[in-house]
């Protein structure tokens, strides 16, 4: 049985106004339920091309964008297509911790109240499902009236992981989001990393390569706006083909 | 002269024409206050003026220029907070962008005499509505949307961007994002811009001489096809044009319609500290 | 991929199909409907300006196709026998403004100094206030304050009512001060902090380091500030009507001009409207001269704004 790919880059080229090219033919399949995390060194394309699934990257202006990319089979550049829905399929989690402002109940249903959903019941199963996924119920359940702007660095960071599932998307996009946090909170994450692949497809840019390694189910290396290699994670990390995979994952630059 | 020497005495010149500068702003305002204050009573602010405007009190004309500066916020503030949400979220860097730019720094430049004209070719004979609340509203309201609409577009620019990211990737669409994320952060910025202006409004002359302003009028006005008497215009004819008025009364007008506006900006002020220091990011 | 997930990911698949459309279709035409507002607003304003003009025009085209251009920049403004010349009222408003920039400029500059660089925090506390007070301050009142209080003064300097290019002059200085004042501030403030640091890590003085490093760093936006102040000083009305005179000739060149009384553009339109039947040639004239403002204010604009740009500060972080 043949499974498609949840997400499929075909040949994309990301220009900036001003004329960089930040993408070169850029391709990629990624499966559904796995780790797929996408690294290499700053300024290698990685945010744009995350930025490209959920067509955040509409928000910078005079940008020009070459080539396919697939959701579920479908062009998400295709004219007609519905990008609010498909903001809300694939959630998005950046690197700063950005609680909205107000209380963390406010936080975690304003994806569903920008949807239309207010059933109270509904509301509140979702925030605590959501929670719950995020390992962060037990830490806030009693307190999900308060300022979210309290919370901690790593809690913070959960919390705006649970605001993204709370709209129970299919994708999940994690660009470096353990950047700032300490190490305790950044194992929490990689924790519950594991267990949301089960539910989600989960792309993610990580914070160092031993992150990577960590847990990549597969795992592609950018660099310069082109994908280098792609591989398993137990692969591409333990023996590269491409040297300069090689050279990075060794640290021989970075 | 050594380098000590000049840096002293460039100094000491700069801060006395920096105290110098201040002194008569205060001045100004304390003799006022002396000058006038006796003429203030209760009766000076709630009676009509009786005697050929000599005696009793110029509460027709508080309450005019009341009634303007509630017609002025009622024109202003729609179209002007249209305009800074245009700037501020849609409008994308083209020519025509740079033409609506354009066109507000020229209104804010535009001498109010002339806004009097505009009023009165366009409002007062054009469209009919002969001098009025309306009229004196419409042109007032146009004057004001310059200072509106760049405090307020400085109040939307100086929500973190970050928010809009956050809530567009939620699945908000950009009007919900502006609705719920930018605009309620803005709000206090925009309301201090909003007082600021009315305020400004409020002492103006010129712009009501050709289209509401009336000095004597029998009854208080019903409708906004009435003319108002109203404060400014009150004190120009009551100090010029009017032989033997007391002084205390023209102090005393002066006074009323410079607390009046000094409150405004007061108020104003106070809600953009208060509101900074609550802020949640 | 085994059984078990592929059966997970054909009962999530259809779980989220199953999913409501939500409100995507009463959303598209709010926002739709909302977008299409906001843009109008924003567009309006060049209507409006270009409103501003043609009604300008509509009462007082009539003015430049009737009347010769020689006897319209002619020195005599005489309405009662038909003489419509400009010139004196020009020269009055000249006047009246140099004079104010002459006294404003200079101090405004040096409070915009005295605030930028050499005040302590608690005097810019109450410093700032005060200098939005004055801003707030109505025209009129200041008007009434020359009138009663300022012409006497002039008065004992020798000129017959007080009431002069110079008693206006000193008014209109301080209404344009708070615009010089605020907008030079800004400037100042513009210029980077490595200059100051650099030119005191070299060892100049305070005063040297405003002089010539700042000073000169922030040319542009002082030159926008004097002009922002021009155009403000042109274009009030009430304070100069009340104490420059109204006397519409142009006064005698000497050490005498500035106790003359004059009468400025804006002051003429003020009084005499009242007086002047609709359509009448007079009544055209007027709405001429509010033409001539306009236009000058424009081109002030314009030549203030080529001379910085329009500046879009993005505050918070980026996309």
């Amino acid at each position: 049985m043949n499974i498609p790919p949840k997400l499929e880059v075909q040949n994309v080229y990301f220009t900036y106004a001003d004329g960089t090219e930040a993408l070169r033919n850029v391709s990629l399949k990624i499966d559904p339920f796995q780790i797929f995390v996408l690294f290499g060194p700053a300024r290698a394309g990685k945010t744009t091309l995350l930025r490209l699934f959920n067509r955040l990257s509409d928000l910078i202006e005079g940008a020009t964008v070459q080539g396919s990319v697939l959701f579920n089979g479908r062009d998400v550049f295709a004219r007609g297509t519905d990008v609010i829905d498909l903001r809300r399929r694939i959630g998005m989690v950046f690197a700063v911790p950005t609680p909205l402002p107000g209380t963390i109940r406010e936080n975690l249903t304003y994806g569903l109240r920008m949807a239309g959903i207010r059933n109270r019941d509904e509301l509140e199963s979702r925030i605590e499902r959501s929670l719950t996924q995020a390992a962060l119920w037990d830490e806030v359940k009693d307190r999900l009236d308060r300022p979210a702007s309290a919370l901690s660095g790593g809690q913070k960071q959960r919390l705006c992981i649970a605001r993204s599932l709370a709209l129970e998307p299919e994708v999940l996009i994690l660009d470096n989001p353990t950047s700032g946090l300490d190490p305790l909170s950044t194992a929490m994450v990689e924790e519950s990393l594991h267990e949301l692949k089960q539910r989600y497809t989960i792309i993610m840019v990580p914070h160092s390569v031993q992150q990577a390694a960590r847990v990549a189910t597969r795992a592609a290396f950018m660099l310069d706006g082109e994908i280098i290699e792609v591989g398993d994670g137990d692969q591409i990390f333990g023996q590269p083909q491409v040297k300069r995979t090689e050279d990075y994952v060794t640290g021989r630059f970075g | 002269m050594t380098r000590q020497h000049t840096q002293k005495i460039a100094v000491a010149l700069i801060t006395a024409s920096a105290v110098l500068v201040v002194i008569p702003i205060i001045a100004v305002i304390a003799y006022i206050v002396v000058q006038g204050a006796g003429a203030i009573s209760w009766e000076f602010l709630t009676a009509r003026p009786r005697n050929g405007m000599t005696e009793g009190g110029i509460m027709p004309a508080i309450l005019g220029t009341l009634i303007l500066t509630l017609g002025t916020s009622i024109v202003c503030i729609p179209l002007a907070l249209g305009a800074a949400i245009y700037l501020a979220e849609y409008a994308k860097d083209n020519r025509l962008t740079r033409w609506v730019r354009l066109a507000i720094v020229n209104l804010a430049g535009i001498p109010s005499i002339v806004y009097g004209l505009f009023g009165l070719g366009a409002f007062v004979l054009f469209m009919q509505f002969g001098t009025s609340i309306l009229a004196g509203s419409l042109t007032l309201g146009i004057m004001t949307l310059p200072v509106v609409i760049s405090t307020a577009e400085e109040a939307i620019l100086s929500v973190p961007q970050e928010f809009r990211l956050v809530s567009q990737s939620l699945g908000a669409t950009r009007w919900q994002t502006i609705r719920h994320q930018v605009l309620p952060h803005a709000l206090p910025g925009i309301i201090t811009g909003v007082i600021l202006g009315l305020s400004r409004a409020a002492g103006e002359t010129a712009p009501i001489l050709f289209t509401v302003a009336a000095f004597y009028l029998p009854t208080l006005p019903s409708s906004i096809s009435d003319q108002t008497m109203a404060l400014p215009y009150h004190l120009y004819v009551i100090a010029t044009q009017v032989p033997g008025m007391p002084l205390s009364v023209q102090y005393g007008t002066a006074l009323v319609l410079l607390l009046l506006v000094l409150s405004l900006t007061l108020v104003a002020t106070i809600i953009r500290t208060r509101m900074r220091r609550r802020r949640d990011w | 991929m085994n059984l078990t997930q592929f059966a997970k990911e054909r009962y999530a698949e259809a779980a989220v199909r199953a999913r409501p459309a939500g409100n995507r279709i009463r959303q598209r035409w709010t926002e739709f409907l909302v977008e299409g507002m906001i843009q109008l607003s924003g567009v309006s304003t060049i209507v409006i300006v270009a409103l501003i003009f043609l009604f300008l025009l509509r009462e007082g085209l009539p003015t430049f196709l009737d009347i010769p251009l020689r006897q319209l920049f002619g020195g005599r403004w005489y309405p009662i026998e038909g003489l419509y010349g400009l010139w004196p009222l020009i020269v009055g408003s000249l006047i009246v403004t140099v004079g104010a920039v002459v006294i404003a400029v200079p101090r405004g500059l040096t409070t915009a100094i005295y605030l930028g660089e050499i005040a302590p925090p608690w005097q810019r506390e109450i410093l700032k206030p005060l200098i939005e007070v004055l801003a707030g301050i109505p025209s009129i009142v200041l008007g009434f304050l020359g009138w009663v209080a300022l012409a006497p003064i002039v008065q004992s300097l020798g000129a017959p009512t007080g009431l002069t290019a110079l008693t206006g002059s000193l008014i209109l200085a301080y209404m344009a001060l708070p615009t010089i004042i605020s907008i030079s501030e800004d400037a100042l403030y513009a210029v980077p902090k490595e200059y100051r640091d650099g030119a005191l890590a070299i060892g100049a003085t305070q005063w040297q380091t405003i002089w010539r490093v700042v000073l000169p760093a922030a040319r542009s936006g002082l030159a926008m500030a004097i002009m922002l102040g021009i155009g403000r000083a042109i274009g009030e009305t009430m304070a100069v009507m009340m104490v420059t005179g109204n006397a519409a000739f142009v006064p005698e060149l000497g050490l005498d001009m500035p106790l003359s009384p004059v009468r400025t553009m804006t002051a003429t339109i003020a009084a005499e409207m009242g007086e002047v039947a609709q359509g009448s040639q007079h009544y055209s004239v007027l709405f001429g001269i509010g033409i001539v403002l306009f236009v000058i204010t424009f081109a002030i604009n314009m030549l203030a704004g080529r001379l910085v740009g329009v500046t879009v500060r993005r505050k918070g972080g980026s996309v």
